[in-house]
């Protein structure tokens, strides 16, 4: 089977990794099972929740949506990877104030899709979020507290520059 | 004896949650992250069939796959192919089919497991599964339940001769006190099948330990404990030797109120293979395997009189139990069954439940569990019953509801409701909706033809929460009780810890228990943990659901707390050289009364009994107390929702423009918490009315059993919700407290459709039938405009 694997190199959440990969895995299930990022979770199998949104290059992706071969030399950030040490990034921050969060199985998809949301637009109107977060679902929180939490982390990130 | 003294610094507060920073940084201990080496995985074989023969079953193609370890169908699981169990016969007839953990002879709906293959990695499971060969020959499927009941039908079960469950009756004088009715209102109500979509997918490890015996199951579940002893029961493994452990779980919703025939292969399989075996669901086999909730047909009549007062009701359903009775599936509709008389004072209340079998997947708890489709069923008939009047739909409410002075009031189903105050709400609801302002832009809408008419839902609902009293459960057949327990420990260093039954899956109890704790232990919310959901770490528990967590879980921790102050304050006055009278308790510290130098911390006395080097003559080492608690009654949160609904009549498109409620749980422990909870509430709950629902053909195939057409509510969809809250304390625990994790999911149904209605009345329509989607919409706009 081996000869099959094909050689890639990721940098995730700023090391990078060498690994062989079997053509057909998801990068979702390659961060998961060959580099142990379970920060990132798998929701669906029709890519519709969102819960495995990573930052690739910058853009906000939905990992199951994706090869890992895809992904050979690109940067991804996942929810490990996005704040350092004790110093929480904003979004982080105002999803805690804002109580954005209640199982927290679709958190990591809604932090990342929204850094890449308030990246694009830094002051989203309601409408504006609630249209980029479209493509994350979340079951618990009717989506109140993360329209707020995002409102929140944008004028975090305003007060910050 | 000392003063307990509620320092009152943590009860109340919205302190923000302890569970976000793990939440919030991807360190979250989902079940499916667990990677133990030599773990096996197993993929399930599933029916494309809702009701077939299996003539023929050979597996032998998986095991020549590559990685492939073992495979079984039933025949080479033999006995360990253990039965589903079902902890509530509802009635000494009802009828209970086998339902094996791989299908034997038979399968009986799509998705059901007809073989399982275990290998080295989830991948290679999932490609053999491809390789195992199997023969069926198609069946009738059963899928109306009218047809299931009639004589000519097939059978879900041919051994049970009847595709009937149970009939289950109360009541009895409706038909006697009618006559005494100027008006009879009858409607069918389709309250339609949903599915839970959790957000975690459900994933189970089972391991044996190498200690001793012990075997350690890791699920995705509501109910670890419950989990434990049903295994046992239907495994055979000793129970003292079987670990269940609840990690942090995303979401359940009543879906992971349940023991799953996954959960029973993972264990048998690792017993049988002495190693790791892991499973975890798709999304599109959780959409056909895990259990489905509501499906009732409800016919439902009321009688008044001509100035509105009720004089009567009668409830006729048919309940959906699928094809396979789970672990409370029969007595989902009996917990609604309480709750058809809602708020309302009537004569006479007949109800009737025919539970009916069908090939599809079965149905069990899901959010509100009974209570959802009966507070739809009284609240839509209410507003018919106005309209057919010429009332006003919320002054036919207030004409009929318990008032706030008649509280405790034993209801007609023989419920006795505690406390509340539904004027207080409504009138609080009515302010912060401007319901005036929006009746008169209805009329201006409907004077001036506007092709977006605007309707106002009511919903003035109530629900019996924090289940439950023993008695009572024991008195409906239920095979459990409904206690909680919790046990508190102060450490050699200070810290506390708080170890519950209750298990949490979103709801932040770690963060909420504290708060209890600290308010009487004076111990900082940050110095507390709270130990759950591991039945090796946290042993005596009911766990979560029929938001029971607080109304049960809660006083528990305050009666520990308590317990363990009183001991404490022994060990503190020896201490201190003085009598237990002599001293007082303030912010985690013993304190002599009028001598405040003289003073003890828990910490310090907590060191004290770890040493043991110098405690009074009876006390035993330790500073730990526990306290299991049986609730005396139910707890009823109740509220006034309020939704304003714009139709586009020539699209059938509906916009809910405004919602309002106003809950009434009790006292709050943590009102950010509860806000939360009402929030996601009444997105399912406005997701069932708007945009939910699973559905079959006629030949029992699912139609949208997957994330892309089975329409969960996304952003976009909702609008920012209008919450407040009134208190009116309960007096069935403590705490005063009453559950809110279905309140909304309960309230919101009825609100949202009864707007839709309202906001069409005038053109005829008297019904619209759920989700109401524009295609639905727009037929009924047709079909009542043709009727004309």
């Amino acid at each position: 089977m081996h000869q099959l694997h094909q050689e890639i190199t990721v940098t995730v959440d700023g090391i990078s990794y060498e690994r062989a990969v079997e053509p057909r895995t998801l990068l979702v299930h390659f961060l998961r099972e060959d580099l142990g990022k379970v920060g990132t979770v798998v929701g669906c199998d029709t890519s519709n929740c969102g819960a495995c949104t990573v930052l690739v290059n910058g853009q906000s992706t939905k990992s199951c949506s994706m090869l890992a071969v895809q992904a050979d030399g690109a940067e991804v950030t996942t929810i490990q990877g996005v704040s350092d040490g004790n110093e929480w990034h904003p979004v982080q921050s105002a999803f805690k104030e804002c109580h954005g969060l209640q199982c927290g199985y679709c958190t990591p998809g809604m932090v990342m899709s929204s850094i890449d949301l308030l990246n694009e637009n830094p002051n989203p109107s309601e409408e504006e979020i609630r249209e980029g977060l479209e493509g994350n679902l979340c079951r618990c929180t009717g989506y109140h507290n993360i329209v707020k939490s995002v409102q929140r982390a944008a004028e975090m990130m305003e007060g910050a520059k | 004896m000392t003063e307990v003294v509620d320092v009152g610094t943590a009860l109340g507060r919205p302190i923000k949650r302890k569970e976000d920073a793990r939440l919030l940084h991807g360190q979250t201990n989902w079940t499916d992250n667990i990677q133990l080496p030599g773990t096996v995985h197993m993929a399930i074989l599933r029916s494309p069939f809702a009701h077939a023969t299996i003539t023929k079953l050979d597996i032998s193609g998986a095991l020549a796959m590559p990685n492939v370890v073992a495979a079984f169908g039933a025949a080479e699981l033999g006995d360990l192919n253990a039965s589903v169990p079902c902890v509530w016969p509802v009635t000494d007839d009802m009828v209970a089919p086998d339902f094996p953990a791989l299908a034997k002879d038979k399968v009986r709906h799509v998705g059901d497991a007809v073989a399982v293959v275990v290998a080295s990695d989830a991948r290679s499971a999932a490609d053999a599964l491809e390789a195992i060969v199997v023969d069926y020959e198609p069946l009738d499927a059963v899928i109306d339940m009218e047809k299931a009941i009639s004589p000519d039908s097939t059978y879900v079960h041919d051994d049970k001769g009847t595709n009937t469950c149970y009939v289950y009756n109360l009541g009895g004088g409706y038909d006697e006190k009618v006559k005494e009715a100027d008006v009879v209102v009858k409607r069918r109500f389709i309250n339609q099948r949903l599915i839970p979509v959790f957000m975690e997918p459900r994933s189970v490890v089972a391991a044996p330990m190498g200690m001793s015996d012990e075997i350690t199951l890791w699920s995705s579940t509501q109910v670890p404990h419950i989990l434990r002893l049903l295994l046992a029961l239907v495994t055979g493994v000793p129970e003292n030797n079987l670990r269940v452990v609840a990690p942090d779980v995303g979401g359940g919703f009543g879906g992971k109120l349940q023991i799953y025939r996954e959960e029973i292969l993972a264990l048998q399989l690792a017993r049988k293979m002495g190693r790791p075996v892991k499973w975890t669901e798709t999304r599109s086999e959780d959409m056909v395997a895990t259990h489905h909730g509501r499906d009732q047909i409800q016919d439902i009549e009321i009688a008044a009189k001509s100035d509105g007062t009720l004089v009567g009701l009668k409830v006729d359903l048919i309940a959906n139990m699928g094809a396979f009775l789970q672990i409370i599936t029969p007595g989902v509709p009996l917990l609604g069954m309480f709750m058809y008389p809602g708020i309302y004072k009537m004569g006479a209340y007949d109800f009737k439940c025919t539970g009916v079998f069908t090939n599809t997947t079965p149905t069990d708890a899901y959010r509100g569990a009974g209570r959802p489709e009966a507070t739809y069923a009284i609240e839509r008939i209410m507003d018919e019953l106005a309209a057919e009047l010429g009332m006003e739909p919320m002054e036919l409410r207030k004409k009929n509801w318990i008032k706030h002075e008649e509280f405790p009031y034993t209801t007609i189903a023989g419920l006795t409701y505690d406390t509340g105050n539904y004027e207080l709400a409504t009138a609080r609801a009515l302010e912060l909706f401007d319901y005036d302002g929006l009746r008169a832009e209805q009329k201006q809408r409907r004077d001036s033809g506007d092709k977006v008419q605007l309707g106002i839902g009511i919903s003035t609902f109530t629900e019996m929460c924090g289940l439950a009293p023993s008695r009572t459960l024991g008195a409906l057949k239920y095979v459990a009780g409904g206690w909680e327990h919790c046990t508190v420990r102060v450490l050699p260093t200070g810290k506390v810890e708080v170890i519950t039954g209750t298990s949490p899956h979103g709801q932040g109890h770690e963060t909420a228990w504290s708060q209890i704790a600290s308010s009487i232990l004076g111990i900082p919310v940050e110095d507390i943990e709270v130990v759950h959901s591991d039945t090796g770490r946290a042993p005596y528990g009911m766990d979560t659901y029929g938001s029971r967590s607080l109304a049960v879980g809660g006083q528990a921790i305050k009666a520990a707390s308590e317990r363990l102050i009183e001991k404490a304050a022994v060990i503190a006055a020896h201490q201190l050289e003085c009598s237990t009278s002599d001293l007082e308790y303030i912010n985690g510290v013993f304190q002599v009364k009028g001598d405040p130098e003289k003073a003890q911390p828990l910490g310090a006395v907590a060191f004290e009994a770890f040493t043991a080097h110098n405690l009074p003559d009876g006390v035993e080492p330790t500073l730990s107390a526990e306290a299991t608690i049986d609730p005396q009654d139910f707890s009823y949160p109740h509220g006034t929702h309020l939704a304003a609904m714009e139709v586009d009549t020539e699209t059938g498109k509906v916009t809910l423009r405004k919602y309002v409620c106003v809950d009434d749980v009790g006292i709050q422990v943590n009102p950010m918490i509860v806000e939360g909870q009402v929030h996601g509430g009444l997105a399912q709950g406005i997701g069932q009315a708007l945009y939910e629902g699973a559905f079959y053909d006629q030949d029992g195939q699912p139609l949208n059993a997957n994330m892309s057409s089975y329409l969960v509510p996304g952003a976009p969809d909702l609008p920012m919700f209008i919450t407040d809250t009134t208190c009116t304390p309960s007096t069935t625990n403590p705490l005063g407290t009453k559950g809110v994790g279905e309140a909304g999911a309960i309230a919101s149904t009825p609100a949202i459709i009864n707007g839709v209605v309202d906001a069409l009345r005038h053109l005829g329509v008297n019904d619209v039938a759920m989700p109401a989607t524009p295609m639905t919409v727009w037929k009924t706009i047709q079909a009542a405009q043709g009727g004309k």
